[in-house]
């Protein structure tokens, strides 16, 4: 009984200790980033090496690095997943072989996706230090995600579409155009918004393949700083940059809130419009 | 299976990008391993154990002190993490009304989204100096630790959490059937058929642990030494990478290289066992 009591005690104190640890994170960057943060700070270019002025260019470095990131992974993933979960036995060679690689991929370390970025993309390629081999590097990491989610969403299409068109002599492409991809949009958005938010995060497979630059990018072929690289620069290598390093992190945070709820939202909606038509 | 000719054509298009998906693993081992050959080639592996100190432009290539940094950092953080993560799991599941367990999950989750940037930025502002007032500079070893058991509780917790979930009812109902107190069926029943998952999430964890970069470098100080205590200042091998990489060339270069291959190595190492161990909970 007693052992009862303690357990339900200990318990208990751990969630708070966690919940309170994690107000106190969220708190700290509110107080201290919300005084700075203005319209002018989103827009304005970083003057004195970040410590005054905004975040302007950062933001739009962000917002390409990760377009480019997204353009090349969704085809990419969406064709595999397809693959893996219309056009292959669950139990083949080939599905299991790129599934196991994919698995693999996952586990990889940011920052030696970084490493590799900046070998193929910046050097071996030759797209130097650019939004675009940081974009590529990215896309490279949120593919398993992308394809496991796509996967996953797909798989949950209900079979009797499959047998239904089957009977209805529908060939598989009509099939997955018509039926089992709108089936899976609400599953494709949230895996799209997972996705994201890994993307957005990231900061170890940038700094050596977008780079450190602050300007405003004319082409994508030029070093863009992203946001996460920004707050680490801020921070690390700038004396008196706290100040705006805790409202950059507060705009990164509130992005990936607004990408969550939106990803939620959508997802939902979806959801409710298939129900309501089926 | 029927296919008609465009069916045809897209799975041949669709296999196409399959490859390519799958490849990249490969592609990536293939150029770690090209742009380390030129150490690898000419340096005996053990030189990386036994060389006096850490000068690839001198030819001395020692990363004891960065590896064993990794080592503590991530036993450390997956010793806090696990029982904390597990506590979680067991609160939401068992103990927690609905609405407060659904929160706590949901705040779990949010946790598991925060960027590691800004976990690094907090620990740096915030938790180095109320540690720097027990010893300075703050920057050490406990701070890193601090602040990847933050990070890896999530993992800990929702891989738990899952593996709770999968506890066959009829186990929890005979269990209550028998009249156990919570505890009992927790600690009798919940928690020995959750097992291997809960194993596996934090295999996983620990493999989060040892390729976090951007946190640990903001929080550790990045001196290269063996740490004499949990107080010292250390340099963890990801960090090692991200703050050469900028100006390294040649054989330096390559020696970052062969450290980004030894993190590949271990990471993969860990988690084909968690994937190994979570395949057998299907059998079990």
């Amino acid at each position: 009984m007693v052992k009862n009591a303690l357990t339900t005690l200990l318990i208990w104190l751990t969630a708070i200790l966690v919940s309170g640890v994690f107000v106190w994170l969220l708190a700290d960057i509110i107080i201290h980033g919300l005084p700075k943060l203005s319209w002018s700070f989103l827009v304005e270019t970083p003057k004195n090496a970040g410590r005054s002025g905004g975040i302007g260019p950062i933001i739009v470095s962000t917002l390409l690095i990760l377009g480019v990131a997204m353009v090349t992974a969704i085809p990419l993933s969406l064709a595999t997943a397809v693959l893996l979960s219309e056009f292959t036995r669950h139990d083949s060679v080939f599905g299991r072989l790129v599934r196991r690689s994919l698995d693999v991929l996952a586990g990889v370390p940011s920052i030696v996706f970084g490493l590799f970025g900046n070998a193929v993309f910046c050097i071996y390629l030759g797209l130097g230090f650019s939004i675009l081999s940081g974009g590529l590097t990215l896309a490279c990491m949120v593919l398993p995600l992308l394809i496991r989610t796509a996967e996953e969403g797909l798989q949950a299409a209900p079979n009797e579409y499959r047998l239904a068109s089957a009977a209805l002599g529908m060939s598989r492409s009509a099939t997955l155009v018509h039926l089992l991809l709108p089936a899976a949009t609400p599953a494709l958005v949230a895996g799209l918004m997972l996705g994201v938010g890994r993307a957005i995060a990231e900061t170890a497979a940038l700094i050596f393949t977008s780079g450190y630059v602050d300007r405003m990018p004319d082409s994508l072929f030029d070093s863009g700083r992203a946001l996460s690289v920004h707050i680490y620069d801020l921070s690390m290598n700038v004396a008196g940059g706290d100040a705006s390093a805790y409202s950059s992190a507060l705009v990164l945070i509130l992005l990936l809130l607004m990408i969550n709820s939106i990803a939620l939202s959508l997802a939902n909606q979806w959801l409710h419009r298939s129900v309501v038509t089926a | 299976m029927f296919l008609s000719r465009t069916d045809r054509q897209l799975a041949a298009l669709l296999q196409g990008c399959a490859l390519l998906a799958a490849t990249i693993v490969l592609l990536i081992l293939l150029f770690l391993i090209k742009e380390s050959w030129p150490v690898l080639q000419h340096v005996a592996l053990t030189r990386f154990v036994i060389d006096a100190s850490w000068h690839p432009v001198q030819g001395l290539y020692q990363l004891t002190p960065m590896l064993s940094a990794t080592l503590y950092s991530t036993l450390g953080a997956v010793v806090l993490a696990t029982p904390l993560g597990i506590a979680s799991a067991l609160f939401s599941r068992y103990f927690a009304p609905p609405f407060i367990a659904g929160c706590y999950r949901r705040l779990i989750e949010l946790l598991a989204g925060i960027p590691s940037v800004v976990y690094g930025f907090w620990g740096l502002i915030t938790l180095a100096p109320l540690i720097g007032r027990l010893h300075p500079p703050g920057v050490s070893l406990l701070t890193g630790i601090l602040v990847l058991t933050l990070m890896i509780l999530p993992t800990v917790a929702l891989t738990a959490d899952a593996a709770l979930a999968a506890v066959p009812l009829a186990y929890v109902r005979g269990a209550a059937a028998l009249g156990l107190s919570r505890w009992g069926l927790i600690s009798g029943v919940a928690l020995p058929a959750a097992r291997s998952g809960i194993i596996a999430g934090t295999l996983l964890a620990a493999g989060r642990a040892i390729g976090e970069t951007m946190a640990v470098l903001m929080v550790v100080g990045n001196v290269v030494q063996q740490p004499q205590s949990l107080l010292d200042s250390v340099r963890t091998l990801t960090a090692n990478i991200a703050l050469e990489m900028a100006y390294a060339t040649g054989v330096h270069r390559a020696a970052l290289f062969v450290s980004g291959l030894a993190l590949m190595v271990m990471v993969l190492v860990l988690v084909s066992t968690a994937e190994l161990l979570s395949r057998k909970r299907h059998y079990g």
